[in-house]
């Protein structure tokens, strides 16, 4: 027999074909036995788009991240305990008192309208003016990229996005077989400059990008925030060549520090920019609703895409927001987050500032849920990740947000999922360990470790270092219009 | 089947291969189910000999893969709690889950497999081994394999094309493993013989497909290998390599099930072993179910030959 096709081998490796369902506790009864034969019946079933959504090696590590002794500092959780128990009691119960029967049925496709008005009001709380009418109510942020996927690109097609990108928009990428440009980032955002520059050589190859995708705020991974100058001439390009942009807005809301800047779609006027929000990190992400806002007839290839795949978002959730944001409680509960997650944030910086060796640099976010930190070029972060979840602690390897073998030696941290003890000892351990490799490499090369700062003041980064995202490029662009 | 046994199947744990270790787990829990028997799937943790005491299984399965499933420390603690287990015993799992130790156990046996150097972190970093680092041009010439010698999947592998590229492959290394090894590099087939009681099973050839040469995740990853059972080589080729299989088996002290890993040189034509396997995995798509398959054997048959075997020693 010959195996070609359909998952993962097991071969030196040992590594699984497919993860274990949850659902099924060890030691209870399962289901009928499949073989290596199955699998390649199945294979010849698979659409070829599923030939790259593999699983990886660094998604099979990340399962002992489930057990209880490791800090994950991996994870993009918000920390849903600090919602009160009694108020979501006492939500679901209006509810279910004023609303059982359509809790319970199907809705409009678009969403209800109780729920649009709701989203324009949180939008509005951002500078962003929003007709509830142009809002389309999604299963999650997740599922706009998704939508804007499925109706913009054919197989083949260019996406540019930042590098590195969000990890979980890559499994969406790869599944519509585009083919993804990233482009790379300083403190400042995304670089506009390169990012003409690659506009330019796409069209000399006779190609366009159907969209650009963009965390333009607080960006997962890399935790930096477009600056304003270059939030306008992404604008201007986009009208100019009239690429439509997708600004993927999830942590907007979440600003610890600074004053707070214009959304793409704000600056747009709604041309050229489609919109992706979400409750996920300011409410819930157990509810899963996010909202698109797109021009017209984008929206309208959206919905119907929506309709294929959800025909709605769930009535029941939609209610409990509308609801809830009817309480008028929501403005507290986000300053309570905003606190917390400042003061997270701050004792990662200091613990990063702490135990991290001076070769290493990172980035300084005024909001969100990430610091992306870079290492020495010699290092690899997915084999770094074996070796420190050998001392419980783990984080997102840098491949994860490329998809052409960039982000090797970067890592990101997440802050808002753990408490600031785990993160002062989950970073000490990644120092620990990054040390130990760095001094590892020093005895093997005979270059010794950069000399310790003086004692007294913890190490800084080096602003002139902070320019960690500029990583290596695929080409030289011309450099004369850097927005910045 | 004649009575039903209550078998503990251990897997999961804090190894690097856990995800593998629960599909091979549920895959042999199923089986057994299927056989007749009762099977209580245990994810190993601090409760592990309590839960085992209260079980009180007629034997173990052991579908641990890596650290503490393969070194032999699981199976240690079974030999103390007096229960009965699948697979080899804490020696022979130990002498091949180091792959130092095992080269040098198949070397007396006058077993071939490829010649390697070892540098341990300790000598790195107290004993100024990087000043031998010359040695690698000189005794194994480029390109080598780095990998660490204790750990036992794909992952920490690299190519070493040249003395530039071997601190960096060292330092991946070094992140799974306290000894590495540096080995000769051998361009040949990859062949993997299965072993069940004192039985070759059918062997499989991986054949990585060409731009995925030098990744060794892609090397055992379907979809980016081809995977051949019972591989086509002659006849005799084949016998050979069976029997090389089953003296590495032995001379590493193996039992009851193991795979054996090989290459065969393109050049010379000679058989070398790289490693053995004393937990190999259990999956869907893993080499041993594909080698059962191919004997006409099967996944249930297996797994009632592997318990078969640890209830008769």
């Amino acid at each position: 027999m010959t195996v070609e096709d359909g998952g993962r081998a097991t071969g030196d490796d040992q590594r699984a074909m497919g993860r274990p369902d949850p659902a099924r506790r060890p030691g209870t009864p399962g289901r009928g036995s499949s073989s290596a034969r199955d699998l390649e019946r199945y294979a010849g079933l698979f659409a070829s788009r599923t030939r790259v959504m593999t699983s990886s090696a660094m998604r099979d590590l990340m399962a002992i991240t489930e057990r209880p002794d490791v800090i994950s500092l991996a994870g993009g959780l918000p920390d849903t305990a600090t919602f009160p128990a009694e108020t979501l009691a006492a939500v679901m119960a209006r509810v279910a008192v004023d609303s059982s029967a359509r809790a319970l049925q199907y809705g409009p496709t678009e969403g209800m309208l109780q729920t649009r008005e709701t989203i324009a009001q949180v939008m509005a709380g951002s500078g962003a003016s929003v007709d509830p009418g142009d809002v389309l109510v999604t299963a999650g942020g997740q599922q706009v990229i998704d939508l804007v996927c499925k109706t913009l690109i054919d197989p083949g097609d260019v996406i540019v996005a930042e590098g590195p990108t969000y990890p979980g928009a890559v499994p969406t990428f790869c599944a519509y077989q585009a083919d993804v440009v990233q482009i790379a980032m300083d403190e400042d955002g995304m670089r506009i400059d390169e990012l003409e520059a690659v506009l330019d050589e796409l069209e000399q190859g006779g190609r366009r990008p159907k969209f650009i995708y963009t965390v333009p705020t607080f960006q997962n991974p890399a935790g930096v925030t477009l600056s304003l100058a270059r939030r306008r001439r992404l604008v201007e390009v986009a009208q100019q060549r009239e690429i439509l942009v997708l600004e993927d807005d999830p942590y907007g809301a979440l600003r610890y520090e600074g004053d707070a800047l214009p959304t793409l779609y704000e600056l747009d006027g709604g041309q050229f920019v489609a919109y992706a929000g979400t409750f996920s990190k300011i409410l819930s992400p157990g509810i899963r609703l996010g909202w698109a806002v797109a021009p017209r007839p984008v929206l309208e290839k959206l919905n119907l895409g929506a309709q294929g795949a959800t025909l709605c978002p769930s009535p029941f959730t939609q209610l409990f927001v509308s609801a809830y944001f009817a309480t008028g409680h929501w403005d507290g509960y986000m300053d309570e987050l905003r606190d917390l997650y400042r003061s997270r944030r701050d004792a990662m910086l200091d613990a990063l500032s702490a135990h991290l060796p001076p070769e290493a640099t990172w980035t300084r976010p005024q909001g969100g849920l990430f610091i992306w930190a870079t290492l020495p070029d010699y290092l690899d972060t997915t084999d770094l990740l074996a070796l420190a979840l050998s001392r419980n602690v783990a984080f997102v390897p840098g491949r994860a947000a490329f998809l052409d073998g960039r982000g090797a030696s970067s890592l990101r941290l997440n802050f808002s999922g753990s408490g600031e003890d785990d993160i002062r000892e989950g970073v000490r351990r990644i120092g620990e360990i990054v040390r130990e490799q760095i001094e590892l490499y020093g005895a093997l090369t005979g270059h010794p470790p950069c000399a310790p700062p003086a004692s007294g003041a913890p190490p800084q980064p080096d602003p002139e270092l902070a320019d960690v995202l500029t990583l290596p490029r695929r080409r030289e662009p011309g450099r004369e219009r850097d927005a910045r | 089947m004649t009575t039903a046994l209550r078998v503990a199947v251990l897997q999961g744990g804090r190894s690097l291969e856990r995800q593998v270790s629960l599909v091979s787990g549920a895959r042999v829990e199923d089986a057994l189910g299927r056989l007749g028997h009762e099977p209580t799937g245990i994810d190993i943790g601090h409760d592990l000999v309590p839960r085992l005491r209260e079980l009180n299984p007629d034997v173990v399965f052991v579908a641990l893969h890596g650290r503490d499933g393969e070194d032999g420390a699981i199976q240690e603690l079974l030999e103390v709690l007096g229960l009965r287990y699948t697979g080899s015993r804490p020696a022979g799992c130990a002498r091949s889950w180091d792959k130092v130790l095992a080269k040098e156990l198949l070397r007396e046996a006058d077993v071939p497999t490829p010649d390697a150097l070892v540098f341990s972190e300790t000598a790195v970093k107290e004993l100024g081994a990087a000043d031998a680092l010359g040695a690698v041009e000189e005794r194994l010439g480029f390109p080598v394999v780095v990998k660490p010698a204790c750990q036992g999947s794909a992952l920490g592998i690299r190519f070493a094309a040249c003395g530039a590229e071997v601190p960096g492959a060292l330092i991946a290394a070094f992140s799974y493993s306290e000894k590495v090894l540096v080995e000769r590099y051998v361009h040949g087939r990859e062949l993997a013989v299965s072993v069940l009681g004192d039985e070759a099973l059918p062997i499989v050839e991986a054949v990585p497909h060409e731009d995925d040469f030098y990744d060794f995740e892609a090397r055992y990853t379907i979809g980016r290998a081809s995977f051949h059972c019972p591989a086509e080589i002659d006849a005799g080729v084949a016998a050979a390599t069976q029997d090389l299989a089953l003296r590495s088996a032995r001379a590493l002290g193996l039992e009851g099930f193991a795979r054996v890993d090989l290459l065969l040189d393109r050049q010379s034509g000679e058989l070398q072993v790289l490693e053995a396997n004393a937990i190999p995995g259990l999956t869907e798509t893993s080499l041993l179910p594909l080698a059962a398959d191919a004997a006409g054997l099967g996944f249930d048959a297996f797994v009632a030959r592997a318990v078969e075997l640890a209830l008769a020693r």
